[in-house]
């Protein structure tokens, strides 16, 4: 068996892929669901019915789709120029505690129309900053950004995990180590009442099809696609490698910022060491199974908090544990992997 | 003829819509060279894939010494006896030499290594046909050259009775061509059967017995190397008469580009070392040169790709500083560069993507690139140039090497342009495809660009070039004359040797 190179790829097949890949997945965690008891389709229902089965729970999967949108598009776009942001779920953490502190010590007493789009900017920029010092590092020393951010993460939530254990912490809170809150103007409007659904759904949305366009219309887009598939080829044709870099950490570090911002302002308010059940690491995982396309980012968002929202209600219905999640998620991402191989390769016997 | 090595019978294969192989046979004999000769995309590496068990074949087959091989089984190839020496060698620079050799031929459970006994095989072997090598050397010190040895070795290791060379000169200086080809014969004379691959008539005519002829996937032509001639070889390999361009006259205008004393320090070595030279209107310099001497910084110097240590340049009749890109562009400098896939073009990206690249400031708005202009360029680039294989929304991939230099070429051309940097422009194209880049740069020079040729192909400077200059080591000899030297003297200045060469008309 030999593997060739695909002259052509055709757009029923991009399209196509991501399915199969799910569909893989899902099989193949249905041995293990088989293993543990259960039938596996009985499982996916309840997979399905506990996250969309009602309004409480469809509300609730979109609520998680908002953050994983958001980190999603913070590994597409700096994984399609090679670089490698392991770090969302510092950058995550640093956006939400930059918008509590900004809200609780700057701008609280500002009307919401003021003040939500600063805390969303003081998010972004915490997260920019924290990508930025392993860009400079890999410009200046050639040091492994996958490295620099994948440790700069356990920095970063020591670090929040610091400040609202002492100069942020919520007086009020019966020392329980959660940060003050941010003020009451500067919550997320919701779009459904009676449930936790906000307005950062439609952010990430919007920023997603912005960032589509970008990419596909902009200078920007084309030096950075050229900074990634042939980085030397790029600088030949004279593209800025490092100014693009550093545009392009600026959008991805600012899109997990933005993330743990408007998780903050959108659910509870403040932040704890609690706030996010890996959303920056989830986010790789959306940018992988969407192919680094913006809008893909969207569909794959919703599917992997369909997975974790689901499974949940399905642990609680058939007594199977609600890792099967994490198992699923995983391994769509294998899947989708060696999907994206097949895209561009055929098997010759 | 003597005893049959080698006998493949009515291969083919197709990849999808192109057929690589169309009903292919061939045979060589024991102690006999063959020469398999095509122009890129002829098939003649999709057959030797097929004789070493890479590729299954759609029909036909291969036999060994007699025996008939199975589809798709490398290691029934070499334990066959067949050795494959690779054009992109398939060694380890961080192991030594013996290691590589070595690798693969050890049982995998065995505890006890046999280094000894490998040592004494490969030093006999080294011994046996004159290839010189150090066992213990690590691989990634050797000079290319060398590291062709080790992998011939490698090959010779594993009991090869039939050698695959696959283009084997192509990276080797014509020293060590010549030495290598030297070493292939005496092989023959032991009893081995060699084939080797290759597009360069000279030494097809020069090293081969037989010759077959691929064109299209088609074997065209079968002949015995006293039957038949260089000019009938190329026609056959072609399909029709080629011939490279020569140039006419020069009549050179005023002096463009000047630079003196140029020292580029790149990586802690001196890569140029306080040269001088000086481009005209409608003439075309050639650096002649060994790869490796300096050429890459000298064609960055005009590229904008350079950061000088030292030394003035004059554009035009005004100093300049360190060149950016973007100025390379602004003052219409063109740009061939010296590695296509590496620096030329994006394989992944689309033509007209790769077109307007290095120009996005004419082909956008407002930050927002102009398709539609871009198309439009692109498509002047593909028709103008005659670029084959795609159009301008095709993936540049797809398209052939000779097809990607058109298209760089032509990116560059389509507008005239003012002075031409040209690194080794012809380096693995198929004859067709010489001729149609060296027709372009003679085009460029008639226009009135002045043309900076850094080739290593003495025939190639010596076609084109109205002067010429050798680098060595980081040094530039003197101009000659293109009228008023020779091969035999431009081989001694490429060794370094210019005491006394007559100096074209200095400024």
């Amino acid at each position: 068996m030999r593997f060739e190179r695909r002259e052509q790829r055709s757009l029923a097949l991009l399209l196509v892929t991501p399915l199969l890949a799910v569909i893989l997945a899902l099989a193949l965690s249905g041995f293990l669901i088989a293993l543990a008891g259960a039938s596996p389709f009985e499982a996916y229902w309840n997979i399905l019915k506990g996250a969309f089965g009602s309004r409480l729970s469809a509300t609730e999967t979109l609520t998680r789709s908002a953050p994983l949108i958001l980190t999603g598009l913070a590994a597409a776009t700096a994984f399609r120029a090679r670089l490698w942001n392991i770090g969302a779920e510092g950058q995550f953490y640093l956006g939400a505690i930059a918008a509590a502190a900004a809200s609780s010590q700057l701008f609280g007493d500002m009307p919401g129309l003021f003040q939500i789009p600063l805390l969303f900017i003081a998010g972004a920029l915490a997260g920019m900053c924290l990508l930025l010092v392993p860009l400079w590092l890999r410009l200046r020393y050639s040091v492994d950004e996958v490295v620099t951010t994948l440790l700069l993460n356990f920095v970063a939530i020591l670090f929040v995990s610091m400040l609202i254990d002492t100069v942020l912490k919520d007086p009020l809170a019966f020392g329980w180590p959660q940060s003050v809150s941010v003020s009451d103007e500067a919550m997320l409007p919701k779009l459904l009442s009676r449930s936790r659904l906000h307005l950062g759904l439609v952010v990430a949305i919007v920023l997603a099809v912005i960032i589509y366009f970008v990419q596909a219309r902009t200078v920007f887009g084309l030096n950075s696609r050229a900074a990634g598939l042939n980085a030397s080829a790029a600088v030949f044709a004279g593209v800025p490698l490092a100014r693009t870099l550093v545009f392009v950490a600026m959008i991805s570090g600012g899109f997990a910022g933005l993330a743990g911002a408007i998780e903050v302002m959108g659910v509870q308010g403040y932040v704890t060491t609690e706030l996010s059940p890996g959303y920056g690491y989830s986010g790789i995982v959306v940018a992988m199974l969407a192919n680094l396309n913006p809008v893909g980012v969207v569909f794959a968002a919703v599917f992997v908090a369909t997975m974790f929202v689901g499974a949940d209600g399905m642990s609680r219905a058939m007594d199977i544990p609600s890792y099967i999640a994490d198992v699923t998620v995983a391994l769509s991402l294998l899947a989708m992997l060696v999907a994206i191989f097949f895209t561009q390769y055929r098997i010759r016997r | 003829m003597t005893e049959v090595a080698l006998e493949i019978r009515s291969v083919s294969k197709r990849f999808g819509r192109i057929v690589a192989n169309d009903n292919i046979s061939l045979s060589v004999g024991k102690g006999e060279i063959v020469a398999l000769l095509g122009e890129n995309g002829a098939g003649k590496t999709t057959l030797m894939n097929i004789l070493f068990g890479h590729y299954v074949p759609d029909q036909g087959s291969v036999t060994v010494l007699g025996q008939e091989l199975p589809h798709g089984s490398p290691r029934a190839a070499i334990q066959a006896g067949v050795g494959m020496v690779h054009q992109h060698f398939s060694l380890a620079p961080n192991l030594t030499v013996l290691e590589n050799v070595m690798t693969g031929t050890q049982n995998l459970w065995s505890v006890r290594s046999e280094t000894a006994k490998a040592r004494e095989k490969l030093l006999a072997l080294s011994e046996r046909f004159g290839l010189q090598v150090s066992p213990e050397a690590r691989l990634g010190d050797l000079s290319v050259g060398e590291q062709q040895r080790v992998e011939i070795l490698k090959a010779l290791y594993n009991d090869a009775r039939i050698l695959v060379l696959d283009e084997p000169t192509a990276v080797l200086t014509n020293i060590e061509a010549a030495r290598m080809f030297a070493t292939l014969k005496d092989m023959a004379r032991q009893g081995l059967s060699l084939i080797f691959i290759s597009h360069k008539l000279d030494e097809v005519m020069a090293t081969a017995d037989r010759i077959f002829v691929l064109r299209d996937g088609k074997s065209v032509a079968e002949r015995k190397v006293g039957d038949t001639n260089k000019a009938e070889l190329a026609e056959l390999m072609v399909g029709r008469q080629v011939t490279r361009p020569v140039r006419d006259a020069s009549n050179p205008g005023s002096v463009v580009f000047q630079a003196e004393n140029i020292s580029i320090i790149r990586d802690g070595i001196e890569r140029l070392k306080s040269v001088g030279f000086y481009l005209r209107e409608g003439e075309i310099l050639g650096v002649i040169g060994v790869s490796g001497n300096g050429q890459a910084d000298l064609a960055q110097l005009l590229s904008g790709t350079a950061r000088r240590n030292g030394g003035t340049m004059n554009i035009f009749g005004e100093a300049v500083g360190d060149l950016s890109v973007a100025q390379t562009i602004a003052l219409g400098i063109g740009r061939i560069p010296e590695d296509r896939n590496h620096e030329g073009a994006i394989g992944e990206m689309a033509i007209w993507e790769n077109a307007i690249l290095e120009r996005l400031g004419e082909y956008s708005s407002k930050g927002f690139v102009d398709r539609k202009k871009g198309m439009a360029f692109a498509k002047r680039v593909v028709d103008e140039f005659d670029v084959r294989g795609g159009g301008p929304s095709s993936r540049t991939r797809l398209l052939s090497g000779g097809n990607m230099q058109k298209m760089i070429l032509g990116r560059n051309l389509v507008e005239p342009k003012r002075i031409l940097v040209a690194a080794q422009p012809a380096r693995g194209l198929d004859e067709g495809a010489v001729a149609a880049v060296h027709e372009r740069i003679l085009e460029a020079r008639r226009k009135g660009a002045a043309v900076l040729l850094i080739s290593e192909d003495l025939d190639e400077v010596m076609a084109l070039a109205d002067r010429i200059q050798a680098i060595v080591g980081g040094r530039l000899s003197p101009p000659v004359q293109a009228e008023k030297t020779d091969s035999r003297q431009l081989g001694l200045m490429m060794s370094g040797e210019w005491s006394g060469v007559e100096e074209a008309d200095a400024l």
